[in-house]
């Protein structure tokens, strides 16, 4: 079985060395930015989401970030998902208002939000948003947490990362300095800039770092609504193929008995 | 062939009504039954029989997926996120499917690996292999057409690069690429016509898939030995032997398949295809999926436009001709101890060519690709036709099953015998 | 060449232990396997059903005010017709006077509407799903004066009852509630 092993041992050595050759391909560019590692709640096989860290998080979107960035593929009656009731879901989706008609007499009329209703857009479109923002586009955060390489550790990161620009750097006018931004320059100023920012309903401390956790929670949650069925199927999927292995390991050295 | 009702030896009455008249009963159990079988196949052999699995798994998905997604370029992006967090079940779909591809692509990567160390493409096997060539070609297409639809920032200029490779081609080549596109731009109208052949295209693979297995069974499975069965001693029939080992290969695979999905679904692709397409906007780094990379590494090694266009379809191309360029009588690398380290080296000069594919098109990866990609080719065009010359390969076993009873260990003798009495 | 290499099936004598129990590994092996074909054919199958967004409630809100004694109006809810009709006080007689015996689909007027004058609908034959006519003044009606189905002629009285015709049940009645006087809210 000499063949058999070597052939078996490059495959895989190869495949490892390529597999981790290809992890991180935007590093390279723009110089090595080391995330600081975050631990959530929703890591790891057994991950789940954080819903009061997730329900924090969504106060802090919705009274920072919702004045410029949109989620477009949310609708508030997702927010159910977050332990909020549908009273409560209806009272936050109430306070919007929505453009809905044409009417029996044709007219666009506005009218107070509903569960259904997708979260309300900042600006009416990408044109609008790029002339409030000084040209640049506050991206939508649906799925955010998925569109950046580290994910919600880049988001955290990325909102705790404001800081004076080291000296002899020249800013781009309207500019920031991030230093977990790649290429270091952000328009967007530093969204979360003082600790109590948002006074948090369930007396949580809102420091920097912990509305900048909370709204990475969210944001992933958006992103990933899914994630914890997925995960919970994962394991038990993975625990019946298991058994289904040994039992067809089994029956293959039973059927191969009489000839080995 | 004569005309008249099939003889059938079934004994169950509406079995043998149906078989008689087409006897399709008969053909599995000649296929797929009783089918000699070498005795001594490793766990490699698993992967053809794990290819066709994905294949059908890519094909079920599919299907279902296409019921709710919209190729429109508005659309398109949020209908696949309507699918993520709507349609039930629609994340497993759509990450089976998305993650299905990356796993075919490794499946059929190692059959590859398989064929071509184990000499399987050599006479009386040549169709044989060029079919899954074929297939390997057809499978490339429908994975690039497949990533476009969902129209992210990586599919929009996916598509744009990879069809651009064709005005590469003098004089008629801006045709080509304007024909492909319908219109000025990957618009619209690519995005529909990518849909329809991304639909259309699994069930060409399933045809060749079936001209690839029709002329396996006239030739025969190659084997670990590379020598031809010469008698009832050295095979085995398919059921129940490799049915039951192809299902260990099959169980396991689903536990590397379900690992991905469920725990690690966005790992193989890239964040960047989350973002939606802006035709304004090009990602810093455009990176095709990561089973393109050895080739988009021999385009991008190649300073010359037309010149990296040809040498990637080359180097597929060039696995056509390969049962012509091997110039060695001995099939087995196992009894090839010279090509063995030369194959050993192209093996890594294409997980070489995989690596810088994925970095920058900046140096040292510029030299490196090229340093790879001229070995790439050297091994097939130069290396191989000498060493069919030059090498004195080990001694072949007389048949079978003799290394087989001498590898075995120390079993019954009763055990051994058996398959041969009626020999 | 194939059929002289056809190998042969070890032979088995009397079915020895060894044997009865690769039959038993190869039967739970094989039910397990079946266990799970079957469980991932699930999601295939439910991904077919209506998706979240569709599921989430609709509700569509009608304004009575514009309607005439006598008059109806179609509104859409959930991609369905759904008929709501300002009944004359003859029209409101006629429904009541029906003796139940008469009605292929029992049940009383009473129990169809909210408030008598207001006949709310979905207007979908309970046949084979076409829409039946009666809204417009110029509408064939039929012999009840209710609606006409034009396509297999199911004929409904004014309180959508089904008189006549294929048709085995009565126009169903969606669920709805008045917000205030002169609206309702459907859904």
């Amino acid at each position: 079985m000499v063949g058999f092993r070597s052939l078996k041992a490059l495959v895989l050595g190869a495949g490892l060395v390529a597999g981790l050759g290809v992890q991180a391909p935007a590093l390279a560019a723009g110089g090595e930015i080391h995330l600081p590692d975050t631990r959530f709640s929703f890591d790891g096989l057994f991950g789940h989401f954080d819903r009061a860290s997730a329900q924090r998080g969504f106060q802090v979107y919705k009274e920072v970030c919702s004045s410029c960035h949109g989620m477009h593929q949310l609708s508030y009656r997702n927010l159910r998902d977050l332990g909020l009731s549908e009273n409560e879901v209806a009272g936050i989706a109430a306070t919007v208002q929505v453009m809905d008609g044409p009417n029996d007499e044709g007219q666009f009329v506005e009218r107070a939000g509903r569960a259904s209703d997708r979260f309300h857009a900042p600006f009416p479109n990408e044109k609008a948003a790029r002339a409030a923002n000084n040209g640049a586009y506050p991206p939508d955060l649906s799925v955010i947490a998925k569109a950046r390489e580290g994910g919600a550790d880049y988001l955290h990161a990325l909102l705790v990362g404001y800081e004076e620009p080291p000296a002899g750097m020249q800013l781009g006018a309207g500019m920031h300095y991030n230093k977990y931004f790649p290429g270091h320059q952000i328009a967007m100023p530093a969204p979360l800039n003082s600790d109590g920012q948002v006074e948090f309903h369930d007396g949580t401390k809102s420091t920097i770092d912990q509305m900048a956790r909370d709204v990475s929670q969210f944001l992933t949650w958006a992103a990933e609504p899914e994630l914890e069925q997925r995960k919970a199927m994962g394991v038990k999927i993975i625990l019946f193929l298991t058994v289904l292995g040994g039992l067809a390991y089994a029956v293959k050295r039973k059927v191969w008995a009489d000839v080995h | 062939m004569s005309i008249g009702l099939h003889k059938s030896d079934f004994a169950n009455p509406v079995i043998r009504w149906v078989d008689s008249r087409l006897p399709i009963f008969t053909m599995m159990q000649k296929e797929y039954g009783t089918f000699p079988t070498p005795r001594n196949f490793n766990y490699f052999w698993n992967f053809g029989a794990l290819a066709m699995i994905n294949l059908l798994i890519m094909i079920a998905t599919g299907i279902f997926l296409a019921m709710n997604y919209t190729a429109h370029t508005g659309m398109a992006f949020d209908s696949v996120e309507r699918i993520m967090r709507d349609v039930n079940y629609g994340w497993l779909l759509r990450y089976a499917h998305a993650n299905g591809a990356s796993m075919f692509f490794i499946v059929v990567y190692i059959h590859i690996f398989r064929g071509l160390y184990y000499g399987s493409y050599k006479a009386p096997r040549e169709l044989l292999w060029m079919l899954g060539v074929v297939i390997f070609l057809l499978m490339m297409a429908t994975a690039f057409m497949g990533y476009v639809l969902p129209w992210g920032q990586m599919s929009f200029w996916g598509a744009t690069v990879i069809t651009n490779l064709f005005s590469a081609f003098p004089l008629v080549g801006e045709t080509i690429v304007t024909w492909l596109w319908g219109g000025f731009s990957v618009d619209n109208p690519t995005l529909n016509r990518f849909y329809s052949l991304h639909y259309l295209m699994p069930f060409v693979i399933f045809g060749v898939v079936f001209l690839h297995v029709a002329a396996l069974h006239i030739t025969g499975s190659n084997n670990p030995l590379g020598i031809d069965p010469k008698g009832p001693q050295d095979t085995l029939p398919f059921h129940p032997y490799y049915t039951a080992k192809d299902s260990v290969g099959i169980v396991a695979y689903l536990a590397v398949f379900a690992l991905i999905v469920f725990f690690f679904p966005n790992a193989l692709g890239h964040p960047d295809n989350y973002i939606p397409a802006n035709p304004l906007v090009t990602p810093p780094h455009i990176v095709p999926e990561w089973y393109f990379l050895p080739f988009y590494a021999i385009l991008r090694a190649v300073p010359d436009k037309l010149g990296g266009v040809l040498m990637m379809f080359g180097s597929i191309a060039i696995l056509f001709v390969l049962p012509w360029l091997d110039t060695s009588p001995v099939r087995s690398m196992r009894f090839r101890p010279l090509a063995r380290p030369f194959f050993a080296v192209w093996v890594v000069s294409f997980f070489v060519l995989l690596w810088c594919g994925g970095k920058p098109a900046e140096e040292p990866y510029v030299t490196i690709s090229r340093v790879a990609a001229a070995y790439y080719f050297l091994y097939f065009l130069v290396i191989l036709p000498l060493l069919g010359r030059l090498e004195r390969p080990l001694p072949l076993p007389e048949s079978i099953s003799l290394p087989v009873l001498r590898g075995g260990g120390p079993l019954p003798a009763g055990a051994m015998s058996k398959p041969m009495e009626k020999a | 060449m194939a059929d002289s290499l056809a190998p042969t099936a070890p032979q088995h004598g009397a079915p020895q232990d060894g044997e009865t129990r690769r039959d038993f590994l190869q039967l739970v092996a094989g039910s397990f396997a079946a266990v799970g074909v079957g469980a991932m054919v699930w999601p295939f199958i439910n991904s077919m059903n209506p998706a979240k967004d569709v599921l989430a409630v609709s509700t569509t809100d009608v304004d009575l005010k514009p309607i005439a004694a006598g008059a109806a109006i179609t509104v859409v809810w959930r991609g369905k017709p759904v008929f709501v009709r300002s009944r004359t006080e003859a029209e409101i007689k006629a429904a009541r006077d029906v003796p139940m015996s008469e009605l292929k689909d029992p049940q009383a007027d009473q129990d169809r509407v909210k408030k008598d004058q207001w006949l709310v609908l979905i207007g979908i034959c309970t046949h084979l799903g076409c829409i039946p006519l009666g809204q417009k003044a110029t509408d064939e009606r039929g012999p009840f004066g209710g609606y006409f189905c034009p396509c297999h002629g199911s004929a409904y009285d004014t309180s959508g009852r089904v008189r006549q015709g294929p048709a085995p049940l009565n126009l169903p009645v969606p669920t709805y509630a008045f917000t205030s006087d002169t609206q309702i809210r459907i859904g």
